[in-house]
């Protein structure tokens, strides 16, 4: 993976300095690099990674798994661009398995989120069925471990 | 009872470490970052450390062989062949040894007589010139200078040699300078010591971690092999400090009379370690890689860092410290450590805790995660203004 898109996406408050640094290129490099993933949508955005898990009143996240029907000329983009226009809707992945789309839906309550599965969810044409999971716990969110408190356990030795 | 009358006067007579008060301070703070510490933060990578747990479950736990398991000596001579171009013989010229410590332990007792005189550079590790106490033989301590970017020079070597001096330590790349020698400079030292009629033990524990070209082993040297003892481990190539897993390589007449020594004060190194030890040399080149590239990523940051805040610092171009000169900010090495440590909660190491002529310098370890490193080198920056 290209390592300035490896750096940004662990931490995107690095200075352009600091990646010069990182990267032993010129920050004038480096300055057009980011312009240009920016310009080609490599880079969408840039935003601070949140642990929800100590966050009152956070919400609830479920986690749905839809078998739907693919359409002659689409597939299942055309579904899925329907599917994700919604925006309780956080995230939509096409699957290789025993379902097709993966979906994962925010909300504030649990009766929140199940009245949206039911109503519009699956009952978009289409959609032959529906299995939602409730996120009870996050450990680990994007490769970020979120009860991550562990201490250098080094010693002390030259 | 009075005890010193009883203890070894030679035992007693060797320094205390200095630095070891100022960890004691250091681990019983909280919070502090500590860029002081000498071993990778990677842990051990999980194909190796499964390696061993499968030779616990397979009750592997007896004793191996004196000079290590026959497969690892064969996989060592082949990883040492692969990487440097140098040739031994699994079966005479290889001995598997308690961490790189005990082979250098090992072999300066091999090869020093009392009253031996023994040359070695600083700054650098601080074993060497205790074990040569050990021995009845004479530390001669040559210091080595930023301008000449640490590297110990012929001339500075030649002008140290007496008729008593009989072996020379090498300890390239350099802890804590991060210094290395290159081949002319092997070459220059080379013509020295065999002209001299001397014998090399050569420390290259951090030889997979340099940075700007493959490192050069003396014993590659023409005239070297059959004067150098190559000493190396696992610790820091692979991540397994914990292990304690290091290699001796050699003429086979002194590497024999190691393996006898080892024989008597340690028997064989762990069993559990030289089977993970195997699957390391096997397979472990793509781990090696990717640390060595997030080490010179870091280097790059704190290097970068210390010389745009004012304090010089040393290109570094082996191990993972570098060494920045203080001498700028008007306090001793030990001022600016203890200082740094209780204003801001930064641990780091004194340069004068590896030599006198240390003094002036700091060693910063960046084997430690990029998020860590950064809120450290901050904290530095705020502690320079406030000075």
């Amino acid at each position: 993976m290209d390592k300035l898109l490896r750096l940004l996406s662990e931490n995107s408050s690095y200075s352009t300095k600091e990646l010069s640094m990182l990267l032993g290129d010129t920050e004038e490099n480096i300055n057009n690099s980011i312009k240009n993933l920016e310009k080609q949508g490599i880079i969408k955005g840039y935003r601070a990674v949140i642990n929800w898990e100590d966050v009152q009143d956070s919400g609830v996240t479920a986690y749905i798994e839809m078998k739907v029907t693919p359409q002659r000329q689409t597939g299942f983009d055309e579904i899925a661009e329907r599917v994700m226009s919604f925006e309780e809707v956080s995230s939509v992945y096409l699957m290789a398995g025993t379902y097709d789309l993966a979906v994962i839906v925010k909300g504030d309550t649990i009766q929140e989120v199940s009245s949206f599965v039911a109503r519009k969810l699956s009952a978009m044409d289409g959609v032959l069925s529906t299995a939602t999971h409730f996120i009870l716990k996050r450990y680990k969110d994007d490769g970020v471990i979120l009860s991550d408190n562990a201490n250098d356990e080094r010693c002390m030795q030259f | 009872m009075e005890y010193k009358n009883y203890l070894n006067e030679t035992i007693m007579n060797v320094k205390p470490s200095g630095i070891r008060r100022f960890f004691d301070i250091v681990s019983e703070m909280d919070d502090v970052i500590s860029l002081s510490i000498g071993e990778p933060d990677f842990k051990t990578p999980w194909h190796v450390r499964k390696a061993g747990i499968d030779s616990l479950e397979n009750g592997k736990t007896w004793y191996s062989p004196n000079r290590g398991f026959k497969n690892l000596c064969q996989e060592i001579s082949a990883f040492v062949d692969r990487k440097y171009s140098l040739t031994y013989d699994p079966e005479s010229e290889v001995l598997v040894s308690v961490g790189g410590s005990e082979a250098l332990d090992i072999a300066i007792r091999c090869i020093v007589n009392p009253g031996d005189e023994v040359l070695m550079h600083q700054p650098s590790f601080v074993c060497y010139e205790p074990l040569t106490m050990m021995c009845g033989a004479t530390p001669v301590v040559i210091d080595t200078k930023e301008e000449n970017s640490f590297r110990l020079t012929a001339q500075e070597l030649e002008s140290a040699i007496t008729p008593k001096s009989k072996l020379l330590i090498l300890s390239y790349p350099n802890n804590p300078t991060g210094a290395i020698l290159r081949k002319e400079d092997l070459e220059a030292l080379a013509e020295v010591v065999i002209r001299h009629d001397l014998i090399v033990i050569s420390d290259e524990i951090y030889s997979e971690l340099t940075y700007s070209g493959k490192h050069v082993s003396i014993a590659t040297i023409p005239g070297m092999r059959e004067r150098t003892v190559v000493i190396n481990g696992f610790s820091k190539a692979f991540a397994m400090t914990g292990w304690r897993l290091g290699y001796a390589m050699g003429p086979k007449e002194i590497i024999a009379m190691m393996t006898k020594l080892h024989q008597y004060c340690i028997m064989s190194a762990p069993t559990v370690a030289q089977y993970a030890a195997i699957e390391a040399l096997k397979n472990g080149d793509k781990d090696i890689e990717k640390m060595r590239n997030e080490y010179d990523m870091r280097r790059r940051l704190v290097v970068g860092t210390f010389n745009a805040m004012g304090l010089e610092c040393f290109e570094p171009n082996g191990a993972f410290y570098c060494f920045p000169c203080i001498k700028s900010t008007g306090l001793t090495s030990e001022e600016f450590c203890t200082k740094l440590l209780s204003s801001k909660k930064v641990a780091i190491v004194p340069g004068n805790a590896f030599g006198d002529c240390g003094e002036g310098f700091v060693r910063v370890s960046y084997s430690y995660s990029l998020k860590h490193l950064k809120v450290a080198l901050s904290r530095i920056k705020e502690f320079l203004e406030e000075l």
